[in-house]
């Protein structure tokens, strides 16, 4: 046990998610010996985070404004809305560069076990944007494991009345695998999926 | 050789759970057919690149090599044997209604290694049956909580009075007084379900499919009621996932 300033920040460190007591004592340490300038742009940047970044309004993405840089963009098409679980997904998809319609960011996935149902995730508000009429495509792009898949059907059961084109991300093997490591799960999924050469 | 090499066994199991471990790890709750409940880590899981595929998702039936941890085991080597979770997420109410088999599994199975095989059968026959959608979901869900309350000392009392024994169908059932209760024994307060109900219960206990499948809705509707507050009245605590269970999507 260390004393005073030392071990509350141990105690801050170790708080954070992957973080264990050795891991927060070595980043302590380093916090200890680098530069202060290093020090108060980390400081000011924890603080900022906290200060400015919002949920956007429309899509729920994190944002610095009431609206987030892919909601206020004028060339990206209103008519496709992409679902994701979380803010990073967005950035995942975003490096494809291939998607050019708007995201909603459900916050999670409907996970029964941990208590989340569809009303603990924004379900609703979605459902909002699609009552507009301007959206004609719906693309869920949920984790493509067993909330995710589930949180997907339970939107295509919800969202079939509306008579959008509801989509799902394809899921197959991996580029770079061997075929007989696949799972059964995978390797249906790609036969489903397969396409004509 | 080193005194204190890890264990290695092997052990086919149900995956009950998932919860995110670190960058890419997991930690799965498994119910293991000969060592009871187990949580061991699967390294590197959630990498698209993992060995392990969609093998360790919730309600597959795996065959698996682990390595005993001091307090985690960890996953070295998973095969298929039956994986039910693409056929039951593509469903919301089925996988609404596994979710809560999961969790009760859990629930029933408080010390870790601990065999537990009846249970372990029961689990893997329900996500089966809830996979082939052979019944309703909120069907093949009762039967299971009946039939686990049995295997765990808790089976409500149906053909007999639960306080004093005397054989026979009566009409009230008391939740704390564990089941069907006789004019004599009846605390105050006890439920006095529909006949139909109590007929039912019995049917999803002893496996006559044929005549739960021919029950009314109403009737379902109470039996799921009574069994929750009887299963949670046992746990001494509630089940998150129960209410969450979407039985208006029941169709199988």
């Amino acid at each position: 046990m260390y004393e005073g300033a030392i071990q509350d920040l141990i105690d801050e460190l170790g708080r954070l998610p992957g973080i264990g007591p050795k891991s927060a004592q070595r980043i302590a340490f380093h916090i200890l010996s680098a530069d202060p300038a290093d020090v108060t742009r980390l400081a000011q940047a924890l603080q900022r985070v906290k200060e400015q970044v919002r949920f956007c309004s429309v899509c729920f993405n994190v944002a610095e404004q009431e609206q987030c840089r892919i909601c206020r963009d004028p060339r990206r098409t209103d008519e496709i809305i992409c679902v994701v679980e979380e803010p990073k997904d967005v950035i995942a998809i975003e490096r494809t560069g291939e998607f050019r319609g708007r995201y909603h960011v459900l916050g999670g996935a409907i996970n029964p076990l941990e208590g989340i149902g569809p009303d603990n995730l924004r379900i609703r508000e979605l459902m909002e944007r699609l009552q507009a009429g301007t959206v004609k495509e719906l693309i869920l792009a949920t984790d493509p494991n067993t909330e995710g898949e589930a949180t997907a059907t339970y939107l295509a059961l919800m969202v079939k009345p509306m008579g959008l084109t509801v989509t799902r991300l394809a899921s197959g093997l991996p580029v770079g695998g061997d075929l007989e490591y696949a799972d059964e799960i995978t390797l249906g999924r790609a036969f489903e999926g397969r396409r004509a050469v | 050789m080193p005194a204190f090499r890890n264990r290695l066994y092997r052990d086919d199991a149900v995956v009950l759970r998932n919860q995110k471990l670190g960058e890419a790890d997991r930690i799965v709750t498994l119910l293991t057919r000969r060592h009871g409940r187990v949580r061991a880590v699967a390294r590197g899981v959630r990498r698209t690149s993992s060995k392990f595929g969609a093998r360790l998702e919730p309600f597959g039936h795996v065959d698996l090599q682990l390595v005993e941890g001091r307090s985690l085991h960890s996953i070295s080597q998973a095969e298929s044997i039956r994986l039910y979770g693409g056929r039951i997420t593509g469903h919301y109410g089925r996988y609404t209604a596994a979710s809560a088999i999961a969790e009760t599994a859990e629930r029933l199975t408080p010390i870790e290694h601990e065999p537990a095989q009846t249970l372990f059968q029961l689990t893997l026959g329900a996500l089966r049956a809830l996979a082939a959608g052979e019944h309703t979901p909120g069907l093949i869900l009762d039967a299971y909580l009946l039939r686990a309350m049995g295997s765990a000392g808790w089976a409500p009392a149906l053909t007999e009075c639960a306080v004093c024994g005397e054989p026979g169908r009566y009409g009230a059932f008391s939740v704390p007084a564990g089941g069907c209760v006789c004019p004599h024994c009846r605390p105050a307060g006890s439920a006095r379900p529909s006949p139909a109900s109590l007929e039912l219960m019995i049917a999803l206990t002893n496996g006559d499919w044929k005549a739960a499948d021919a029950s009314e809705t109403s009737t379902r509707r109470e039996v799921s009621g009574l069994v929750a507050a009887h299963l949670q009245w046992h746990l001494e605590r509630e089940l998150r996932s129960l209410p969450l269970v979407d039985r208006a999507m029941e169709q199988a």
